[in-house]
């Protein structure tokens, strides 16, 4: 994601700053409003578990709607055309049906306030340490590219120098997380989502007009790119070359298992907000009713991307300063009037925001409850552990503004963000199904499956890939590759090392292995607030979603 | 949650601002403006779609807010 200030300023005036400065203004009250409802440590960290199923769900899809993603996948939808629907209808729909109807029971059932406690519960103290720290790394390490890609945009879009902008925008995300924690958060990515559609909305319908409609769209990119570009499905057979550098086996497999399944289901930024549900009906409902708004996302992401890829020809090629990653930005340059420029501008920073916020807002969670109380300094009151939460979370942002400049080393975000999650969540993902499913996986089992699969994706990507001794043509197409061994080395050696310990006693696993809990109670009586109807209703329609674009 | 800090209120609130704001500029807009855009008025359309938005959320949010005591939820009789 390369930003050249020359090339790229949008013309933005005083109607825009006020729209721009209006929000903030109000995000900051949101803040100081919460901060009246924080009593407690649960309030902070989980907001008292008290919110309702909409809130959440729309705070969920919001989390994962950050700027990275937005201006990734439209950069991605003009690299790769249509493939990038694979990233939402079997790369998120899934996974996140999975996690409300099979999942989320347990997580919420037994009562964990993060996704490193239940390993406690399940496993044991090894596993948990290992995976809180992990998790501490990733997040901050996370936090430090969205805190980048926004300096980035504030410095092209408003002219701002990167330095200040990383430091401006920190410390904003850092008042409104202390202020108010999660719920603070939570509120606000609510208020963001709706300020990013009211954004890409009117960018895509304008856009389309000016294309010719979704037929001028069409006729433009077959004529130029073929027909695979506007195909799902198209030249992914083995052996074939297509630009995404996969073939269908890697798509299924390592996309729409491991790497979603990996991603929605133990990424604590996003488990987080169902635990923050009110009840356990509502904790199931929060990522079913993400499903939905997911399902339509590409249609403002995607096809903004293939419609700057008409509008603009130039964008990345060499020599024309613009790169993929610009598709938005350009867009809104060329089609949006002042005030409505303003509300993207807004939309995007806020997006930026989101992200930052949902990895300190879990940062701070894990650091506080699963490394500081249950390791470092225990049994101490509660009103220890609200202070040390926000204490934290400064350091969390502070931590989150090196790692921007980290970050700032990688050419590409949106890669280097998939290779994170291929080591840090695949792995994770392994040892949760597994503890989920299987009663005899044991103590060490659960610790070695962890530390061998993060290892193993690990090895992959930096000996195996990027010193060539296999060949894999992207750096995407490695990332499904390192998930699939991940996953695969993780049970392998969890299978293993059961099989030569001793297991858990049947006491200790209670509500945690499937099997072993009560049944599930419904959230409610009308069928639509029933998750089963909801979830497959969500895979069907993603199934359907994919026709027109496989015939 | 208190009534002041109901989301409902706080969506509607600053939709139904950004909806003035563009439908204002929308009605104020320059030739080259509607040029920019195929002369699609964007801002006014947008702006006439942010009020009706804005509108619907003040309105649902006279309804009252979700009962669900802070603090202890009711629970679903789970462990």
């Amino acid at each position: 994601m390369r930003y050249s200030a020359e090339s790229l300023r949008l013309p933005v005036n005083w109607l825009d700053y006020v729209i721009l400065a209006s929000y903030f203004a109000v995000v900051l009250g949101i803040g100081v409003a919460a901060r009246r409802s924080v009593r407690t440590s649960l309030d902070f960290f989980l907001s008292g578990r008290s919110l309702p199923a909409w809130i959440t769900g729309l705070a969920f899809v919001a989390a994962n709607l950050g700027a990275t993603e937005i201006l990734g996948m439209a950069a991605n939808g003009a690299q790769y055309g249509v493939y990038t629907v694979h990233w939402y209808w079997i790369g998120a729909i899934p996974a996140m049906v999975f996690l409300g109807l099979v999942m989320m029971p347990f997580y919420y059932g037994s009562r964990v306030g993060s996704v490193p406690e239940f390993l406690l519960r399940r496993f044991g103290p090894a596993s948990h340490l290992l995976s809180s720290v992990i998790f501490a790394v990733s997040s901050v390490l996370i936090a430090g590219v969205n805190l980048y890609a926004l300096a980035l945009v504030l410095r092209a879009l408003l002219g701002w120098p990167q330095g200040v902008a990383i430091v401006v925008a920190g410390l904003f995300v850092l008042a409104y997380i202390t202020l108010g924690g999660l719920s603070s958060a939570i509120y606000n990515e609510v208020l963001q989502f709706f300020v990013i559609l009211a954004a890409l909305v009117p960018l895509t319908a304008v856009g389309l007009a000016r294309v010719g409609g979704p037929g001028g769209l069409w006729d433009a990119l077959s004529a130029e790119r073929g027909e695979d570009f506007l195909s799902a499905w198209g030249g992914t057979g083995i052996g074939h070359a297509n630009p995404l550098g996969a073939n269908w086996l890697t798509i299924v497999l390592g996309l729409g298992f491991v790497m979603s399944f990996g991603y929605w289901t133990t990424n604590f930024a996003e488990v987080q907000r169902a635990l923050s549900a009110k009840d356990l009906g509502a904790a199931r409902r929060t990522p079913l009713i993400a499903a939905f708004p997911k399902l339509l996302v590409p249609l403002v992401v995607v096809v903004p991307g293939l419609i700057a890829l008409v509008l603009e020809p130039s964008l990345g090629r060499a020599g024309g300063g613009l790169s993929y990653n610009d598709a938005i930005p350009v867009l809104m340059r060329d089609l949006l009037p002042n005030g409505m420029l303003g509300v993207a501008v807004t939309g995007l920073l806020a997006a930026f925001m989101a992200g930052m916020a949902a990895n300190v807002s879990s940062f701070n969670t894990v650091f506080t409850s699963d490394i500081w109380r249950a390791y470092v300094r225990p049994g101490r009151p509660d009103a220890y552990y609200l202070a040390t939460g926000r204490v934290v979370t400064a350091l969390g942002v502070f931590a989150g503004m090196g790692t921007a400049f980290i970050a700032s080393s990688f050419s590409n975000i949106m890669n280097y963000l998939q290779t994170l999650f291929s080591f840090f969540n695949v792995p994770l993902f392994a040892v949760f199904v597994i503890g989920m499913f299987w009663r005899r996986a044991t103590t060490a089992a659960g610790f070695w499956g962890l530390l061998s699969g993060t290892a193993a994706a690990m090895v992959n990507y930096f000996w195996l890939y990027r010193r060539g001794v296999i060949g894999i043509p992207t750096d995407q197409g490695a990332n499904f590759v390192s998930s699939i061994v991940a996953f695969a080395v993780a049970a392998v050696v969890m299978l293993v090392v059961s099989l030569v310990t001793e297991p858990r006693p049947a006491g200790a696993l209670t509500g945690l292995v499937y099997g072993t809990a009560a049944a599930p109670v419904e959230g409610g009586t009308a069928w639509y607030r029933r998750p089963a109807p909801l979830g497959w209703g969500a895979v069907l329609l993603a199934a359907l979603c994919y026709v027109p674009f496989s015939l | 949650m208190k009534s002041a800090f109901d989301i409902r209120r706080v969506i509607g609130g600053l939709f139904t601002g950004y909806g003035l704001l563009l439908t204002a500029a929308g009605l104020a807009a320059s030739d080259a403006d509607l040029r920019k855009a195929q002369g699609v008025n964007v801002n006014l359309w947008a702006g006439l779609g942010m009020l009706a938005f804005g509108g619907l959320f003040l309105w649902l949010s006279r309804r009252p807010a979700d009962p669900a005591p802070p603090g202890e939820g009711p629970g679903d009789g789970e462990g």
